[in-house]
């Protein structure tokens, strides 16, 4: 049992711990986690697209993207590494507008990003107002480290699920696992249920 | 054959805080007294591990500034943002425990038999384990010639700068400054780069050792520069900290 | 936010492996890229620890942290061997 390291203090908010899931740390800050290397595709490049199959059903580049009808977003955010930030504020397009205007018949998607980065999710928890194409943070454009230009926000979830330079969802048939899923993590991801890792 | 770490188990043990001494207005040298240490090769690090009563835990590596045979010491710099470098680097105190594994490294590790010359790299902290080279092959009377070029943001920052500013036989000590410097400062300045180490590194005719260590882009382009001047990318040992400084 | 390289995940690497694993050389399984361990990239702030080939940039190790265990994933190299007879 390490013994207590004097002085050593984790703020944690008071008077919050109702919205604080099990096992989880209020964190100030904004930790950046990261698999690999920030890309940074040129916005005159960049497209989001839903597919089925790998064929796209539709595209928007970025300006299109841009002149759908956004939305502000305050939501608390769970990462799975323990950190938990209430009240962050972001803009986006919600994943509704998105699979509405491509049509879609799928129960589940695959979240694919620049970088090769996936994650898999049910298509209800992209829909009914749950999800978005996040191109803003705290009232300022997403900063490439934290997933700029645009990345999925699915607070619900644990954030791992909330892709970071997103570029697509792919439309599948079954839940395949992605990229953090496939080491071992959960499938699904409910923070209130503590899903971390498969088989919790 | 494989060299490994000095061999015990890498167990957690709780060592007591000897002192803490300030080197510069941010950085720290600890003391440590472990009560079941191996001893340690020049160029190691250990793992520190800080448990908050709420069971919050946080971990992170620090290079072994001490030389082997040395009492072990670890110098820390303090993040503005830090988590821990902050509870090292300014609350902790001589009397305080402190919880510690190590030593771990097998691969950026300096002994005389290893030989030379030496050619060592510093970034901002990245120094501290290449003092702890230095401090060895006083120790041990080495005649394996070194040059360390030491990059700091300012006079202010350089850590150890007494120590180092003496000329060892067969050392010498080059400083660059990168963002200020004092009245009549006649050395270097502004970042490492390859007119720089072609002046101040070993020729690589002489087949030279190098060691690299501190920040990642510092490290990156410290390493492409020497093998520019032609070392080989396999005498060129390299030890990266994140840009936030600590591992 | 930079990664660093292996000589940060010495201990980790000991918890995983028993030994110390820095100096073993490393081979890619994308590339063939032979280098010690200590040189690979590494990214330690995300759900696991990804380490990735220097050069082609693919995933070589993951390791993740379960509890008092971790799983470690090779499947990126091609061999993990004798120490570096060069390092």
């Amino acid at each position: 049992m390490s013994p207590v390291s004097r002085g050593f203090h984790h703020r944690a908010l008071a008077g919050q711990e109702s919205r604080v899931p099990p096992g989880q740390y209020v964190t100030p800050g904004f930790p950046v986690l990261s698999a690999g290397p920030t890309p940074h595709t040129p916005l005159d490049e960049w497209t989001f697209s839903i597919t089925q199959g790998g064929q796209p059903r539709k595209s928007w580049t970025w300006e299109e993207l841009r002149a759908l009808s956004a939305e502000t977003i305050t939501a608390d955010i769970h990462c799975v590494t323990r950190w938990t930030k209430l009240g962050t504020e972001w803009r986006g397009v919600s994943v509704d507008t998105l699979l509405t205007q491509a049509g879609y018949k799928a129960p589940y998607v695959m979240a694919f990003c620049d970088g090769g980065y996936t994650t898999n999710l049910p298509v209800a928890d992209v829909t009914g107002g749950r999800a978005w194409v996040a191109f803003g943070y705290g009232g300022a454009p997403l900063e490439p480290e934290h997933g700029g230009p645009a990345r999925l926000l699915v607070p619900h979830l644990y954030f791992w699920k909330s892709a970071k330079w997103v570029r697509g969802l792919d439309l599948r048939e079954s839940d395949e696992p992605g990229f953090w899923e496939r080491y071992g993590y959960h499938m699904y991801g409910d923070p209130w249920k503590e899903q971390r890792y498969q088989g919790d | 054959m494989e060299r490994t770490a000095v061999s015990g188990r890498l167990s957690w043990q709780v060592a007591a805080v000897v002192s803490v001494t300030w080197e510069t207005a941010s950085v720290a040298t600890i003391q440590l007294d472990p009560p079941d240490w191996a001893g340690h090769r020049a160029g190691q690090h250990l793992d520190v591990r800080l448990t908050a009563e709420d069971g919050y835990v946080a971990e992170r590596s620090y290079s072994i500034a001490s030389a082997p045979g040395e009492q072990l010491a670890i110098t820390v710099e303090r993040l503005e943002d830090g988590e821990v470098s902050p509870y090292l680097a300014g609350e902790l105190r001589a009397g305080d425990e402190l919880e510690l594994r190590g030593p771990i490294g097998g691969y950026f590790v300096w002994e005389p038999g290893d030989g030379g010359p030496l050619t060592l790299l510093a970034g901002g902290s990245g120094v501290v384990p290449l003092r702890s080279m230095l401090r060895h092959r006083v120790n041990t009377a080495s005649d394996v010639p070194a040059r360390l070029l030491y990059s700091s943001r300012g006079w202010e920052d350089v850590i150890y700068r007494d120590e180092l500013g003496q000329h060892h036989d067969g050392a010498r000590v080059s400083y660059t400054l990168t963002r200020s410097r004092p009245p009549g400062w006649t050395g270097h300045t502004g970042r490492i780069n390859s007119a720089l180490l072609a002046e101040v590194a070993w020729p690589a005719k002489t087949n030279p050792l190098a060691y690299i260590c501190g920040p990642t882009s510092f490290v990156e382009t410290a390493a492409a520069g020497l093998v520019e001047l032609g070392y080989p990318p396999e005498r060129v040992k390299t030890e990266r900290f994140g840009a936030t400084g600590g591992r | 936010m930079d990664p660093i390289d292996g000589n940060g995940i010495g201990g980790l690497l000991i918890d995983a492996f028993g030994k110390e694993m820095t100096a073993v050389s490393s081979t890619c399984a994308t590339c063939g890229a032979r280098r010690p361990v200590a040189e690979l990239v590494v990214y330690q702030r995300a759900p696991g620890t990804v380490v990735r080939c220097r050069t082609c940039g693919n995933v070589v190790m993951m390791l993740v942290k379960r509890g008092d265990s971790i799983d470690v994933d090779l499947s990126g190299l091609a061999s993990l061997g004798q120490p570096d007879e060069d390092a």
